[in-house]
């Protein structure tokens, strides 16, 4: 009988364990769930996923043929969205343009996140110089107003996305390594973390096991919203002819030759601007709703 | 509250050679020796000795840094590559035009923002309420560039209320300020929605009420400057998205000012000239921060002194 008990308490024990987690994310999902704006803004982002991973498959043209016998066409049933100032299909290049777009965002908010992450587990877990010195790196950071740093980094590096999405990510870092700071300093004052230090964990342990799963929360709602930052400065820089170039189809690019043709085809600047706006909305109110979901405290 | 604002200056004072040092930093990045480049083609080896000697660049980094502060403080941000005019000089010409800029587009994102605000907090759950969010929160999502386009193809090109570009008269400000503080107004509108809301729960307020005030003087004088507190913090952020998105505004309505400026200079690969474009919007913004700590200092006694 006795094995017995203790293969039960076992069980127990496991299910106990794993309960905390499991409790969380459930109740996660049905608060997620119930915010239906915030599912409306995933359906958004998952649909332009959908529509970049597929874009070879949907797009009804060649996004880089160029047709001069018919540039300039309003929308049409041969053109959906019309054709740009070369004769190109405007349609076909905006789902193209979704993959640029969305790798921008992705490559630079990870690129952001993850030097933004390093330095703020550094300055919450070790403190004492090592937080005042980079806390004074990030206010340095944060002391350039908008997008100026990103230009900055761009006169250096030359105009090319790969940059843009250096420029765009460096512009991301102190955002999140101010919240993993503050996070992992109210997560280090926990007992547990003693306690774990008191067993011999070493800091690497403690931080990648301990630490950095419960500072998660605020880090996935901050990457989500900052995706939406980073597709608009991307678009923006290449508005400006420092990002991508021709003849990428990339929205903010598209867009930038739109506005010489206002007069004669308004509908080239109308429907990147559309796409933007849109994916933008999706990762905003996606992130919104995380946030409420995941981290409430953040609303404030 | 003068020992406060003393210390918020003396505060500013590594944060500015912090972003003087980055704004340097980013300048060594660029590829190829300034030497050669400023030389130009054909120029001997001796010739581009002796000119990195006279621009200071075979000494060490940090004396190079210390040599660009120095004469930095003193307004010397060195000559343009393109005009050959003195940086500061060309920037000084352009500034006003963004500054002025900047300050009607905060404008439009105070007053247009804290109005829809107000209305939402006061009218909870009413379709106003309901709209308004909804423009908020699409007002977030437009890229500004595109309002800019749109703004001008519906009222310059169709209705010809506005002209197309450039800057100098009242109606010239109208566009470009929409354009910029639009997204600006949205947020400040979301702020001021929330946190009104807060306050108008609050035990004073239950109290004003049950002493029969006036609702217009429970919303004005109890709620509004209470509520504003946080809303002045987002309001001097703002002034920073601002100043940066000027670069894409002036781009839009063919505005020569500093964000202009700072564009055109990446492009002709006019170092000097973005080093110092952004050097100068970037201390703007350093002080423009002082001033909302100092405001909100003002208007939240409270606030630690540390």
């Amino acid at each position: 009988m006795k094995p017995e008990v203790v293969i039960n308490n076992t069980e127990l024990n496991v299910k106990e364990r794993k309960s905390p987690k499991l409790r969380h994310w459930k109740a996660f999902y049905k608060k997620f769930k119930r915010n239906k704006l915030a599912l409306v803004g995933g359906y958004i982002v998952l649909f332009y996923i959908l529509l970049a991973i597929f874009a070879p498959l949907i797009s009804p043209q060649d996004p880089y043929e160029i047709d001069l016998v018919n540039k300039l066409q309003p929308p049409s049933a041969e053109h959906l969205m019309g054709t740009d100032d070369k004769g190109r299909d405007i349609l076909s290049r905006l789902l193209y343009g979704t993959r640029l777009s969305l790798t921008v965002g992705f490559v630079s908010v990870f690129f952001g996140a993850f030097i933004g992450i390093l330095l703020g587990l550094a300055a919450g877990y070790y403190g004492k110089w090592i937080d005042t010195v980079i806390m004074r790196i990030v206010d340095v950071l944060l002391a350039f107003p908008g997008i100026l740093l990103a230009l900055a980094i761009i006169s250096a590096l030359g105009p090319s996305l790969i940059n843009v999405m250096v420029a765009v990510g460096v512009f991301s870092i102190p955002m999140f390594a101010r919240i993993v700071r503050g996070s992992t300093l109210s997560v280090r004052k926990l007992e547990y973390i003693d306690a774990i230090r008191a067993l011999g964990a070493t800091d690497f342990t403690i931080i990648c096991k301990h630490i950095f799963p419960n500072i998660l929360s605020p880090v996935i709602v901050q990457a989500t919203l900052r995706l939406a930052t980073a597709i608009l400065s991307a678009a923006g820089l290449s508005f400006l002819g420092l990002g991508a170039q021709p003849p990428s189809p990339e929205w903010g690019a598209m867009l930038s030759s739109g506005r010489d043709y206002l007069f004669s085809a308004p509908h080239i600047a109308l429907f990147p601007g559309i796409a933007i706006s849109t994916l933008v909305l999706g990762f905003n109110i996606f992130g919104d709703g995380l946030r409420d979901a995941l981290d409430p405290r953040m609303k404030k | 509250m003068f020992v406060f604002i003393i210390r918020r200056v003396l505060q500013t004072i590594p944060v500015l050679l912090g972003v003087s040092l980055v704004v340097f930093l980013i300048m060594q990045m660029v590829p190829g020796d300034p030497a050669t480049l400023l030389a130009g083609e054909g120029a001997t080896k001796e010739t581009i000795e002796s000119l990195r000697h006279e621009l200071g660049l075979d000494r060490p980094i940090l004396y190079q840094y210390v040599d660009y502060v120095l004469h930095a403080v003193q307004g010397d941000f060195g000559e343009s590559l393109r005009s050959s005019r003195p940086v500061l000089d060309e920037i000084m010409v352009r500034l006003p035009i963004t500054l002025e800029l900047a300050l009607a587009s905060i404008f439009i994102t105070v007053v247009l923002g804290m109005i829809a605000g107000i209305i939402s907090a006061t009218k909870q759950y009413s379709a106003a309420d309901i709209s308004i969010m909804i423009v908020a929160l699409l007002g977030i999502s437009l890229p500004s560039f595109w309002l800019g386009l749109m703004l001008i193809y519906f009222f310059s090109v169709n209705l010809h209320l506005f002209p197309v570009s450039g800057w100098g008269t009242f109606s010239h400000m109208i566009l470009p300020a929409i354009t910029l503080g639009a997204g600006g107004a949205a947020i400040v509108a979301r702020m001021t929605r929330s946190s009104m809301l807060e306050v108008v729960r609050q035990d004073y307020i239950r109290t004003a009420r049950a002493k029969g005030l006036k609702e217009y003087i429970i919303i004005y004088k109890h709620g509004l400057k209470n509520a504003l507190i946080p809303v002045i913090t987002v309001v001097g952020l703002q002034f920073g998205a601002l100043l940066g998105g000027t670069v894409l505004t002036e781009s839009v309505f063919a505005i020569n000012g500093l964000g202009r400026l700072i564009v055109d200079a990446i492009r002709t690969r006019d170092l000097p000239m973005v080093q110092g474009g952004v050097l100068i919007a970037s201390v703007i913004f350093v002080f423009m921060n002082l001033a909302v700590d100092v405001l909100y200092r003002y208007f939240n006694k409270r606030i630690d002194l540390n």
